[in-house]
This record gives C-alpha cells, sequence and structure tokens, in this order.
C-alpha cells in the first residue's frame, strides 16, 4: 500500500547577493534519501565542492568517471577534505544533482551519488564515501576560489521510505 | 472510521450536528482541493540481518514509472564491489536482457555489455572498506504498458576510500507484459544495514 507523497522539498535557497558557500542546516532526520539540486553560475570558474556537518577531515574519497566531448576518463580521490563537483564554468549555466542516501542513519558511512554537468567543458558523475557514521543533519555547497553569483538556486529534498 | 459531523447554522456542537453522510443527502459531493503526491513509497524493506533477496511482488499498475533506490552491501568474499541482480516477473532467462553500462574504477573508464539482469559491479562485499554501503537509483519506464518492451536505468556506485566504481546502464527486458514483480539479490546475502525501496511516480 503507497504512503502517499514521499519526495518533499526541505528548503530552498536562492542566492540574492554573492555567496561563497550555501549550507543547509537542522536537516531533518525523518527521510532515508536526500536529493540536493543545484544550478547556477559562478563569478568566475567555479570549483564546487560539499562538506557534511561541517567536517573538514580527511574523511571523504570519490570516483569520478566524466566525459568532454572527446574522452570519458575516470578518477579518484582517497583521503580528501571535501567532495568536488563538476567544475562550473561561466559560459553557461551548470547544474549539480546529488543522491545522499540512508543519511540519517548512524551505523553506516554515507554514500552519495553526485551528476553534474557544465554547459562548455563536461559531464560529470561521481560516487562519494564520507567515512563517518553520524547522521547528517547540515551540509554546505562551497563555491571555491569564486563566489556563486546572484540567482543561482540550491535545493534540498527529502525522500520517505514506506 | 468514526463518523463526520457537520454544525448546524444554529445551536451549539453538543445538541446541534448532522451525520455526514446524512447531510450529503440532495446535495453535491465536495471534493477537496488538495495536493495529490506524484512520487509514492511503494514499499521498503530495511535490512536488520542478513537476507538473500528482496521481491517486490503484486506491484500496483497505477503508476507510470518506477524507482528503485538501495544501499547495500553484502557478505560475499570480495574487496571490490559485486554485481546486484534485478530480476523481473520471476524472468531468470539470461538470453532475454540487454544490459549496456560504463564503469569508471579511477584508472579506466570502460563500456561492456551482457545478456544479464545484473547492476554490474556496484555493491561492497565481505571485505571491502568496512561501514561502506552503495548508493543505486534504478528508474523503470513505463513498466506497466503491454505494449513496450521494458527499459530500465540505473545509476549507482560504491567509493571505497581507494577503490570502488562509479557505473551507468541500461537493461532491456525485451517483453511487452507489465511489471508486477521484481527480485533483488545478490552473490551472498545482503548486510545488516542495508536498505531497498520501491518508489511509484504518477503520470498523465
Amino acid at each position: 500500500m503507497a504512503a502517499g507523497n514521499t519526495y518533499e522539498a526541505i528548503a530552498t535557497n536562492t542566492t540574492t547577493a554573492l555567496a561563497a558557500s550555501v549550507t543547509f542546516s537542522s536537516i531533518p532526520g525523518t527521510y532515508t534519501d536526500l536529493v540536493l539540486v543545484c544550478e547556477g553560475i559562478g563569478t568566475g570558474d567555479a570549483y564546487p565542492y560539499i562538506q557534511f556537518n561541517g567536517d573538514t577531515g580527511t574523511n571523504y574519497s570519490s570516483t569520478q568517471i566524466y566525459g568532454d566531448g572527446a574522452t570519458a576518463t575516470t578518477s579518484r580521490r582517497t583521503n580528501d577534505s571535501k567532495i568536488d563537483a563538476v567544475i562550473w564554468r561561466t559560459t553557461g549555466r551548470n547544474n549539480i544533482i546529488a543522491n545522499v542516501m540512508n543519511y540519517s542513519n548512524s551505523t553506516t558511512f554515507k554514500t552519495f551519488l553526485m551528476h553534474g554537468n557544465n554547459s562548455s567543458q563536461y559531464v560529470q558523475t561521481t560516487a562519494g564515501l564520507w567515512r563517518n557514521t553520524a547522521a547528517i543533519t547540515s551540509l554546505t555547497v562551497f563555491a571555491q576560489y569564486v563566489n556563486f553569483a546572484v540567482g543561482c538556486n540550491f535545493s534540498l529534498y527529502g525522500i520517505k521510505a514506506a | 472510521m468514526s463518523p463526520v459531523y457537520k454544525f448546524s447554522t444554529a445551536g451549539s456542537f453538543a445538541t446541534s450536528r448532522t451525520l455526514y453522510k446524512s447531510a450529503l443527502a440532495g446535495n453535491a459531493v465536495f471534493v477537496p482541493n488538495y495536493t495529490v503526491g506524484a512520487y509514492d513509497s511503494i514499499a521498503t524493506s530495511t535490512i536488520s540481518s542478513t537476507t538473500a533477496t528482496v521481491t517486490f511482488s503484486s506491484i500496483p499498475a497505477t503508476y507510470k514509472h518506477l524507482q528503485l533506490r538501495m544501499s547495500t552491501r553484502t557478505d560475499f568474499a570480495s574487496a571490490t564491489p559485486i554485481d546486484v541482480y534485478l530480476e523481473i516477473n520471476g524472468d531468470t532467462s539470461y538470453t532475454g536482457y540487454r544490459n549496456r553500462r560504463l564503469k569508471g574504477d579511477g584508472s579506466s573508464a570502460t563500456s561492456s555489455s551482457s545478456a544479464s539482469y545484473d547492476i554490474h559491479k556496484i555493491t561492497p562485499a565481505a571485505s571491502s572498506t568496512a561501514s561502506a554501503f552503495s548508493g543505486i537509483v534504478v528508474d523503470l519506464l513505463d513498466y506497466a504498458n503491454t505494449n513496450k518492451n521494458k527499459t530500465v536505468r540505473y545509476l549507482g556506485g560504491a567509493d571505497l576510500n581507494g577503490s570502488g566504481n562509479i557505473v551507468f546502464g541500461s537493461i532491456l527486458w525485451p517483453f511487452t507484459t507489465a511489471v508486477t514483480q521484481i527480485k533483488l539479490s545478490a552473490d551472498g546475502s545482503f548486510v545488516a544495514g542495508s536498505k531497498i525501496a520501491l518508489y511509484g511516480i504518477k503520470g498523465d
């Protein structure tokens, strides 16, 4: 028996001023998965990355595959302090959609899937790991090197389970 | 169900009330204006002890698409990620399915194919980094349509801080039968902490 609508908007932030980062805090633990949707552009080339619960330690790792229109390439980051997303170029709009799986349990490391593209260079998909069993209660997207421009959209959704 | 009462235009709640079904007599039915969800949770398996298979059966045909969201790990003796099997309507034939995928493992980006129903090299196993689970999102498109073969697409992966895969792929199940059952399994069993959830996406 279906449990009714289970894909809910938790919060949305549309930048009204230049922003070095956008944070979703006090994320309720009442969902099973989170979905983060970002769309925008930087004041220069941005190299967005994500951190959970304010953790700046080397507790992140990721495996990527990306294509530039000519070649498919894969890479890996280990013992990193963040999860890198696709580069945001200034030649057009860019986006990120990330699924954070089973984010509120307190017994497993957290795995997430991130897909992103920019208009002029890359499409990229990433599997990431945050080696921490804590429930995720905050999530920050950093622009890195530059700022997010006015009018960037950041939305966080929660998916409930039956 | 408790009776629903309608207030009278006069008197108090305690003394003047009418059973709702009586109040409807001779009046048009009131249809409340509320938003109906388009993404419903159909069923979830939260695994608390080792489980060999998870089966969703009697899947209603009332949605346009289905989505599976999985966080899995198995007890099979392997350090590298292994397959998760997605079996439709009990079909275990290796001649029916058509499977194409693109995989990155940090050093090589490769594409491969098979006539099988595996979600390819995607879930951590017994010797993988402890406490690491997969993330897998599977879409089954127009699953209830009886005029089309069924297409499945998936995106998933497991990073293990030094190993692991990111994979996306497509599986064709070349039958027009509506999908009413999905069975998930892997070599070995799913371990505690795994979670597999099925959702229905509505459409016109």
